[in-house]
């Protein structure tokens, strides 16, 4: 039932997939078209193409030229706040209050229009972007979601689960059998439950999102490295913190191991320490940013050879929408799979850094 | 610079990913964790009870069934052992009858026996009673016959004896 509802959602995100990025050209050229070469038609890009659906924005674009502004909030060591509109950038051709948008970077510029290298490092910028947008989005999903789910189980007391319930209990479930009592042992797991399910689920929904090709989705959350930053950062925070005498004596100290080998052990363990939230970050960052790339790749092959001729372009977009089709449910895979291996990893780093006993249990990193 | 800003990561979303997260967190934790798990929790728990309970009372059937069946045994035992002990009884006191009427004819037999014999002496001696009184009189008849020839009176006298006591013998 569960999978059957999933497939028939995928492939409507396959289909409106396609649906999009068959515009998307046409977009990019009327924006390009109208801004630094006027009347002059731009060589299709895919390397532009596919960054710009990969970074982040001021501003979101939905199709084209229609795009929604976003609040640009800056602090400015030198002045202090500035809120306006990323509607006052004109796509990057206008000056604003002493600031512009270079290559998607907020750069402060003086009076005459140059950038001001030195003045740009002063700023802050914590403007709401297309991913903050997303994040929100991710966020307030997650809320209603799981209070809801929450409802249910209070007002359902003792009865089996029913609708979105039903749907959420297996995975819920999961975490806590699968990932936290076997990663963190019986007696201690039910303490970092809460955090476990939290990144287990923004991670999904992250996922998820980052997988709908149009408007409320589309931004990439989890295929950018600030937020696996964060995640990772938050998973290193609660391992060292709850890291016990066993764990900073392993790492400082290694049991049964010569005075000279700790020389070189020690950095190692120090290593090891920061590499593990790293490798946390890096993977989901890669996995995600590297699926979406895939499947974009397999779409701007269409009008790579579309622009030599528009035979080779409507054949090639056979198989490039089997590729992307086949992708898109990759990625949904990919979304549940990744995921759970942060959780897991996440659940193991803290299992070990609890760990009683003597024997040193190989980490994975 | 495409590339670059694809893995620098980006302060803004650095500090709105982590209030995001921190609240939503917070408010997962204290409004959704807590009682989705503890209802979990406490379903669990009641469904082991329940299968607990019903395990019970399946060993209490089958403990009951196990006395149940222990009670019939021991009721068709006492049945066989009453229906024996009556047979023996009924066997017993057969014999003792048997035993009894054997002794009680057998009794009565002797007391015949020795009535019969006692009614023989009895008969022998008035038998020889009246053989005597009938010698007595046949002799005083003859007496009185032949008792004028003196002689004749002494041999006949022995001879009567004489033949008296061979038969009376």
């Amino acid at each position: 039932m569960i999978r059957a509802t999933f497939l028939a959602l995928a492939t409507l995100f396959a289909g409106v997939l396609c649906a999009q990025h068959e515009q998307a050209p046409e977009a990019i050229n009327a924006t390009e078209a109208h801004g630094e070469h006027p009347g002059e038609v731009e060589e299709f890009n895919a390397g532009k193409l596919i960054m710009g659906h990969i970074a982040d924005e001021h501003g979101w674009h939905i199709a084209g030229d229609l795009s929604l502004p976003l609040p640009v909030i800056l602090y400015d060591t030198r002045s202090g706040m500035h809120v306006f509109s990323s509607a006052r950038f004109e796509h990057g051709h206008a000056a604003y209050d002493g600031y512009m948008l270079n290559d998607g970077r907020i750069m402060a510029v003086d009076n005459a229009g140059n950038i001001d290298e030195a003045g740009s490092k002063a700023i802050w910028d914590i403007s709401i972007t297309k991913n903050v947008v997303s994040i929100f989005l991710v966020m307030i999903a997650l809320v209603l979601v799981f209070s809801s789910v929450a409802k249910s189980y209070t007002k359902r007391v003792g009865q089996a689960p029913k609708g979105l319930q039903s749907f959420m209990e297996p995975i819920i479930l999961f975490v806590r059998d699968d990932v936290a009592k076997g990663a963190i042992g019986v007696h201690k797991y039910e303490r970092f439950m809460p955090y476990l399910l939290t990144i287990f689920f923004v991670i999904l929904f992250a996922n998820l999102i980052g997988l709908i090709p149009f408007f409320p989705g589309g931004a990439t959350l989890t295929g950018n490295i600030a937020i696996t930053l964060t995640l990772a950062l938050f998973t290193f925070v609660i391992v060292t913190v709850n890291g016990n005498k066993n764990y900073w004596h392993h790492i400082f100290a290694m049991p049964g191991v010569p005075k000279w080998v700790l020389l070189i052990l020690t950095p190692v363990e120090i290593l090891g320490m920061f590499l593990k939230p790293f490798v946390l970050m890096i993977r989901l960052f890669a996995n995600m940013a590297a699926g979406h790339i895939i499947a974009l790749s397999f779409f701007s092959l269409i009008f790579v050879f579309g622009a030599t001729s528009a035979i080779a372009g409507y054949g090639v977009s056979i198989v490039s929408l089997a590729f992307t089709i086949f992708m898109t449910f990759l990625e949904l895979l990919v979304a549940f799979i990744q995921a759970y291996v942060f959780t897991f990893l996440s659940a193991l780093y803290i299992g070990a850094a609890m760990e009683d006993h003597d024997q040193h249990k190989e980490s994975i990193v | 610079m495409l590339l670059a800003s694809l893995v620098e990561p980006a302060f803004g979303l650095i500090f709105w990913m982590t209030l995001s997260f921190g609240i939503v967190f917070f408010l997962l934790a204290k409004f959704a964790w807590k009682p989705i798990l503890s209802a979990l929790h406490e379903r669990e728990r009641s469904i082991e009870d329940a299968i607990g309970e019903a395990r019970k009372a399946r060993d209490e059937v089958a403990e009951m069934k196990a006395d149940n069946e222990e009670l019939l045994q021991k009721a068709r035992a006492e049945r066989e052992h009453m229906l024996k002990e009556a047979r023996d009884i009924r066997d017993k006191e057969v014999a003792e009858a048997k035993e009894r009427a054997k002794a009680e004819a057998d009794a009565l037999l002797a007391r015949a026996r020795e009535d019969i014999r006692n009614e023989k002496n009895a008969a022998i001696v008035e038998m020889k009673n009246k053989v005597g009184e009938l010698s007595i009189l046949v002799a005083e008849r003859i007496l009185r016959q032949k008792l004028e020839d003196r002689t004749a009176q002494q041999s006949l006298v022995d001879q009567v004896l004489k033949e008296s006591g061979k038969t009376l013998s």
